[in-house]
């Protein structure tokens, strides 16, 4: 933080968004909307790649407009900003890649309403200026995307024995599938498992 | 115009139970894990959020089914969707604060601090969305409305009785807080997916 407030744009906002305050397990914000699809890996890759589009890019929104935006109406203004955007990437996939649209179901709308990049413009893009906001919000988003494709590799691999839809030596052929894990408990499951993994580490990282 | 009213309201019926029990909106669609996650950790906050999301869904859904069909697919531009929705329940959401607030003060206090949190429930805005995509007509929009939001409130009231024991226990570390709860919702996933065959 400079003298006046204004975060400077650093390695420090690329480590918080990456680890040390992921919005995954650290805040456990917004995992509503992508934990859904988290059970194919592909599915999760379009959605994360949408969703750090989003972010990225309604961050700088927010912040170059953050001068001119009236304090109260501001959570609506920043509302509209991301609706914005999800209707763009919600447009392309239905034009570009219908099948895929079809299988995210309401989940790119759903975008709309996920708590972390409400949170990010509210806490960050609000107060900064655009360049520091666009790569706190990108890097928040990747820091997001990489434990959810952790969590859908795991579900792909246990749950059906396959990779990006590629059969994999032995979990496609001798494993025992577990199916549990491409159903909803098992998102449940591998989210509190990695939860758990990445918190352990911190705690090791403190003491 | 001709509709089968009994037909819709046993559809409605039937779509309402399914929302509740085999297709519930948080244990299998995950929406709404927010406050499911911030806001269990008392019975009673868990009630009253309960009820909010029970009144605010139900006719959120209706204004929003009429919205949609009425207004964006009259002039076709049902892209328009996610902005109309999420501006309908930002707004009924307020309307209804003013008037709690102006004719039961005493319904206002219990109630009021979780009315403003509803708004960025994605469970609200998914059921509206899920009700595009799949052609509900007016009836069964109400009924999965009410169905989806009694499920959510059924899910939340569960996991707080449950964190209320879970505070005597002991929690390795790494897992307290939203790991235990998100390993306890998925034991309660488990337990609603044999509800699955009661159906059909």
């Amino acid at each position: 933080m400079s003298p006046n407030g204004q975060a400077t744009l650093n390695r420090d906002i690329i480590v918080d968004g990456l680890w040390r305050n992921n919005p995954v397990f650290r805040q456990v914000l917004g995992i509503c909307s992508t934990l859904a699809v988290t059970n194919v890996v592909l599915n999760t890759v379009v959605m994360c790649v949408s969703l750090t589009f989003v972010m990225a890019l309604s961050c700088v929104t927010v912040s170059l407009l953050r001068n001119i935006t009236p304090r109260n109406i501001r959570m609506m203004v920043q509302t509209l900003i991301i609706a914005f955007y999800v209707i763009i990437v919600d447009l392309i996939l239905k034009a570009y890649w219908p099948d895929m649209s079809r299988n995210l179901g309401p989940y790119v709308g759903l975008i709309i309403t996920n708590c972390i990049i409400m949170g990010r413009c509210e806490a960050f893009a609000g107060s900064n200026k655009p360049a520091a906001s666009f790569v706190d919000g990108l890097f928040n988003g990747l820091g997001y995307s990489f434990l959810l494709l952790t969590i859908s590799v795991f579900r792909e691999l246990l749950g059906m024995g396959t990779i990006l839809g590629m059969e994999m030596p032995y979990f496609s052929t001798l494993w025992d599938k577990w199916i549990i894990m491409v159903m909803p408990p098992g998102a449940f499951f591998a989210l509190a498992c990695v939860i758990w993994v990445c918190r352990s580490f911190k705690t090791k990282e403190q003491g | 115009m001709e509709i089968d009213i009994s037909a819709q309201m046993w559809a409605a019926m039937v779509t309402c139970f399914s929302a509740v029990f085999t297709s519930n909106i948080l244990l299998t669609y995950f929406l709404g894990m927010c406050p499911f996650t911030s806001v269990s950790r008392e019975v009673k906050t868990s009630i009253g959020l309960g009820f909010a999301v029970i009144f605010v869904m139900t006719s959120t859904m209706a204004i929003n089914w009429f919205a949609y069909h009425y207004v964006l697919v009259h002039f076709g531009l049902e892209f328009f969707r996610f902005i109309l929705f999420i501006i309908i329940i930002a707004a009924f959401v307020q309307f209804v604060e003013m008037v709690i607030d102006r004719y039961s003060p005493r319904l206002y206090q219990n109630l009021g601090i979780f009315l403003p949190l509803i708004t960025v429930n994605c469970a609200i805005l998914g059921a509206s969305l899920f009700m595009v995509i799949r052609d509900y007509t007016f009836i069964v929009t109400v009924g999965y409305g009410f169905g989806s939001a009694v499920g959510w409130t059924l899910a939340i009231l569960a996991m707080a009785g449950i964190r209320q024991r879970l505070t005597l226990s002991r929690v390795p570390p790494g897992l307290q807080g939203p790991g235990i709860t998100l390993i306890i919702a998925g034991l309660m996933a488990l337990a609603f997916i044999g509800f699955t065959g009661v159906l059909q």
